[in-house]
């Protein structure tokens, strides 16, 4: 029998995210590749038209694991609910998204099966049979090729944007979809969540912005804002920063770039002194165009850069906006 | 309440790293700090005990370097100090170091543990999960709040995309608190002279024989090699004065990007 790669989608309020699609991706790509069956798993409440949604594309098979305990996310719930699953079904490889839901019930889950999980990928490397994943470290500065030393499953959870969507294969007919109610003792669920809610309405939407001039660190101080800003200005563009700059409290929240704040991809992107650290990149690196000032010639962001200037930010700066003006002024 | 914070050091977020010989490890000749999330944590618990009364004690797993974490988090007020010492646990995966952790709060409980949410170096964001799991807790993760609720606590979790979300969960739990849910506090001339009378105990690895039998042999997952990321994109590096510089750049805006 071949093996089985299971991806466990994840859903909320009813609808797949963006990572789930990516994730079934990569099982399709690794499984043509290891001539290994595609599985699917989605959990919750009523999610019947979910799992149609999955059984439509190239998967053995679909399950749908049901139960009213599963209607809102809970770590005890979700890790019950997929030990019973895995544990029947057997499956070699289990892949999820690397999403905030996921790391907050991928590792406890593994645990409970004594197993590990490679988590936040970027890819993977067949070498003669032997399956690797690939990961970045020290904050982007590394890559590391990771191997499992334990029996399957083997849990892997990939970075958003690891995988293409449109590279999911539809299925030639529906695949088959089970239906499973998994069994939940009483007080297995012992943490109790209330609704989801979103802090305040977002003032800006940078999503749309064409043109994004982002801080970080290297920015050292407050009053250093003031001249990103006339960047900013003098481009059209918006004012954005990575996390470290919005926890400071140097600019407001709903302005942060990365895995925690919005996800943009304009047509250019300036990086003045942003290292890159992952967290930021995985917001970023859609970007058309992408600038980067920093005077670490290291820096990752140089990584993922269409042009780079290794130098000091504070002497560049103000002689590129009056570049700008001028410019402008003469078109 | 009584708080036991996990804290890591990890290399200095602008240290030029190498990699080592054979190309598995970086070289450890570098500068190290404390890892920022852990910072967060720590403040986070100070701030718990002096709100609601306590003792707040942390912990680190690393070389003798690795003191220096657990020097400057007494000054800041911690209470005391355990420092599981031993080179090995560089190289420990996030279930073997939430192993032998564990065996340690197993023979001392507390009310809550806090972890950072992820480690600078390793990223793994798993440790305190696993933590839970091994200790029979509840948990969760990415925390920006924390308040009192009957028996038990309320936290604030981040989500994605700007949401968020409360979640009610009896004691002891553990939590991995994001960076930014507070403000970190420096330590003063008066904290750093009572931190050295304030006891820190010292775990040998072999004193956690039984937890960890095979050492970092015993990881579940293994780094084959580390390597200098391979380039997808052809970056163009653009050279000159700052003055010659700023006119290259807006030239290829104009011409190549096409935004200006």
């Amino acid at each position: 029998m071949p093996e089985t790669v299971l991806v466990i989608a994840e859903q909320r309020e009813g609808r797949l995210n963006r990572a789930s699609w990516e994730t079934l991706a990569a099982a399709q790509t690794i499984a043509r590749e290891m001539g290994s069956t595609v599985e699917a798993a989605v959990l919750g409440e009523g999610i019947g038209n979910l799992a149609n949604e999955l059984a439509a594309k190239k998967v053995g098979k679909v399950y749908a694991v049901e139960s009213a305990q599963l209607r809102s996310y809970t770590p005890d719930g979700f890790s019950a609910a997929l030990k019973h699953l895995l544990e029947s079904r057997k499956p070699k490889l289990v892949l999820l998204p690397h999403t905030y839901q996921v790391r907050d019930f991928a590792p406890k889950l593994a645990t409970a099966m004594d197993r590990t999980v490679i988590s936040d990928c970027i890819g993977y490397k067949n070498e003669g049979g032997k399956l690797l994943f690939v990961r970045q470290m020290f904050q982007g500065k590394f890559t590391a090729d990771v191997s499992f030393q334990c029996e399957a499953p083997w849990f892997v959870t990939f970075q958003n944007g690891a995988f293409r969507v449109d590279g999911v294969e539809a299925g030639s007919e529906a695949a088959p979809v089970e239906v499973i109610h998994p069994e939940m003792p009483e007080g297995t669920i012992r943490t109790r969540p209330e609704e989801i809610f979103k802090e305040a309405k977002q003032a800006v939407d940078l999503s749309q912005a064409e043109i994004i001039v982002s801080v970080g660190r290297g920015i050292k101080e407050q009053k250093n804002l003031a001249m990103a800003k006339q960047l900013a200005e003098a481009l059209g563009g918006e004012l954005a920063a990575s996390r470290p700059i919005c926890d400071s409290g140097w600019l407001p929240m709903d302005r942060q770039i990365g895995s925690s704040g919005q996800t943009v991809a304009p047509k250019l992107y300036f990086a003045l002194g942003i290292s890159g650290a992952i967290q930021h990149i995985v917001g970023m690196k859609g970007s058309r165009t992408i600038i980067a000032i920093n005077k670490d010639a290291e820096a990752p962001i140089f990584e993922i850069a269409d042009y780079a200037v290794v130098g000091n930010l504070f002497d560049i700066v103000p002689p590129l906006i009056e570049e700008v003006k001028k410019t402008k002024s003469r078109a | 309440m009584k708080i036991l914070v996990c804290m890591k050091q990890v290399p200095q977020k602008d240290a030029p790293l190498k990699l080592n010989a054979g190309g598995t490890w970086i070289r450890e000749d570098v500068s190290y700090e404390v890892n920022e999330p852990d910072a967060y944590a720590l403040e986070e618990a100070l701030r718990q005990k002096e709100k609601n009364g306590g003792e707040v004690i942390v912990i680190t797993a690393g070389p003798g370097r690795a003191q220096q974490v657990l020097r400057e988090a007494l000054a800041k007020g911690a209470d005391r100090a355990i420092h599981l010492e031993d080179d090995a646990f560089v190289g420990f995966d996030a279930l073997n170091m939430a192993r032998a952790l564990a065996a340690v709060i197993k023979a001392e409980p507390f009310d809550l543990i806090f972890t950072g949410l992820q480690s600078d170096d390793y990223g793994y964001a798993q440790t305190g999960v696993i933590l839970a799991e091994l200790l029979g807790i509840p948990h969760a993760t990415i925390v920006m709040q924390i308040e009192s609720s009957g028996d038990g606590i309320r936290v604030k979790r981040e989500l994605e995309a700007g949401y968020f979300q409360f979640v009610e969960m009896p004691l002891p739990a553990v939590l991995t608190i994001q960076s930014g849910i507070n403000k970190l506090r420096y330590a003063t001339l008066l904290g750093i002279k009572q931190a050295k009378n304030k006891p820190l105990r010292k775990i040998t690895l072999a004193e956690l024989q039984s937890a960890v039998p095979a050492g970092a042999a015993g990881n579940l997952q293994k780094i084959e090699r580390l390597y200098v990321p391979q380039k997808t994109k052809n970056t163009e590096f653009i050279q000159g004065t700052p003055a010659e510089a700023a006119r290259t750049i807006v030239e290829k805006l104009r011409n190549e990007v096409r935004v200006i």
